[in-house]
């Protein structure tokens, strides 16, 4: 996966900038069993460049199941590994509840 | 009003046309927007655990859901049965985990515990599972779930 000016419209994983020692990924559309896969490649090869800060941008994203919990659960243990920092922001209600339900919004940095 | 009776193939691309079935179903049942989204939540939830651990990730497999509406001591709910032909295992042993432990994976119980009023299941004498989940209307006093 490239992922310098890596853009998708037909997403999950609809665009990913890096700026720097920043990395913004944008996602868009349902993020549950049958896409996560697709946002779990694109995170892992981020995380594997140990790139410092990343961004994840979820307003496109109307809904998410346990399967996107756990991508992002994964991507956060490993990029705290390397004392990296996974910010997501832009969480519609919808998705907000489902990280309020497995009591998650005190481990991400949500905003 | 019959229940509604969906069979589709064990393909995660499919989660989402059981899910808005649900939420349709749902909004057309007294429950608010919010409330059937969750609903569907727990729906997508267990279709997920049937595709994953029922078949193993075989997507050529079969998945019945039926929706419809039930009345226990004058109490409302939707009710959602789901059945296939996977593995079986023994329905004591399926419980939400510990969240204390942030882990990824084995949230997907929790989630359909948190949300519905009843959720149980049962080994299928002819195979599979058979998963049986109750959401109640909230009364008036009760606006969210």
């Amino acid at each position: 996966m490239n992922l310098q000016d890596y853009e998708n419209e037909n997403g999950p994983v609809k665009r990913i900038e890096i700026d720097g020692e920043k990395a913004t990924v944008t996602l868009s559309n349902d993020i549950d069993m049958d896409c996560s896969p697709d946002v779990r490649v694109a995170l892992q090869v981020l995380i594997q460049r140990k790139i410092p800060v990343i961004h994840i941008d979820l307003r496109e994203v109307p809904h998410m199941d346990s399967s996107g919990l756990a991508t992002l659960i994964e991507a956060l243990q490993r990029i705290k590994r390397y004392k990296g920092k996974l910010v997501l922001y832009g969480l519609q209600n919808r998705v907000k509840s489902v990280f309020e339900i497995a009591k998650l919004t005190d481990i991400f940095e949500i905003k | 009003m019959e229940p509604v009776k969906i069979t589709v193939s064990s393909d995660p691309s499919h989660i989402a046309t059981v899910r808005s079935a649900v939420e349709s179903f749902g909004d057309h049942h007294g429950f608010s927007r919010e409330q059937s989204e969750k609903i569907g939540l727990a729906v997508n939830e267990a279709v997920s655990n049937v595709i994953r651990h029922g078949y193993l990730g075989d997507v050529h497999q079969e998945i019945a859901v039926t929706i419809g509406m039930v009345e226990n001591d004058g109490k409302k709910g939707i009710k959602v049965v789901i059945r296939d032909h996977g593995l079986q295992v023994d329905p004591d042993s399926i419980k939400g985990r510990d969240l204390e432990e942030v882990r990824p994976g084995g949230l997907g119980v929790h989630i359909m515990k948190s949300i519905m009023d009843e959720v149980s299941y049962r080994c299928r004498s002819q195979g599979g599972m058979e998963l049986t989940m109750i959401k109640f209307l909230p009364s008036a006093r009760e606006s969210t779930i």
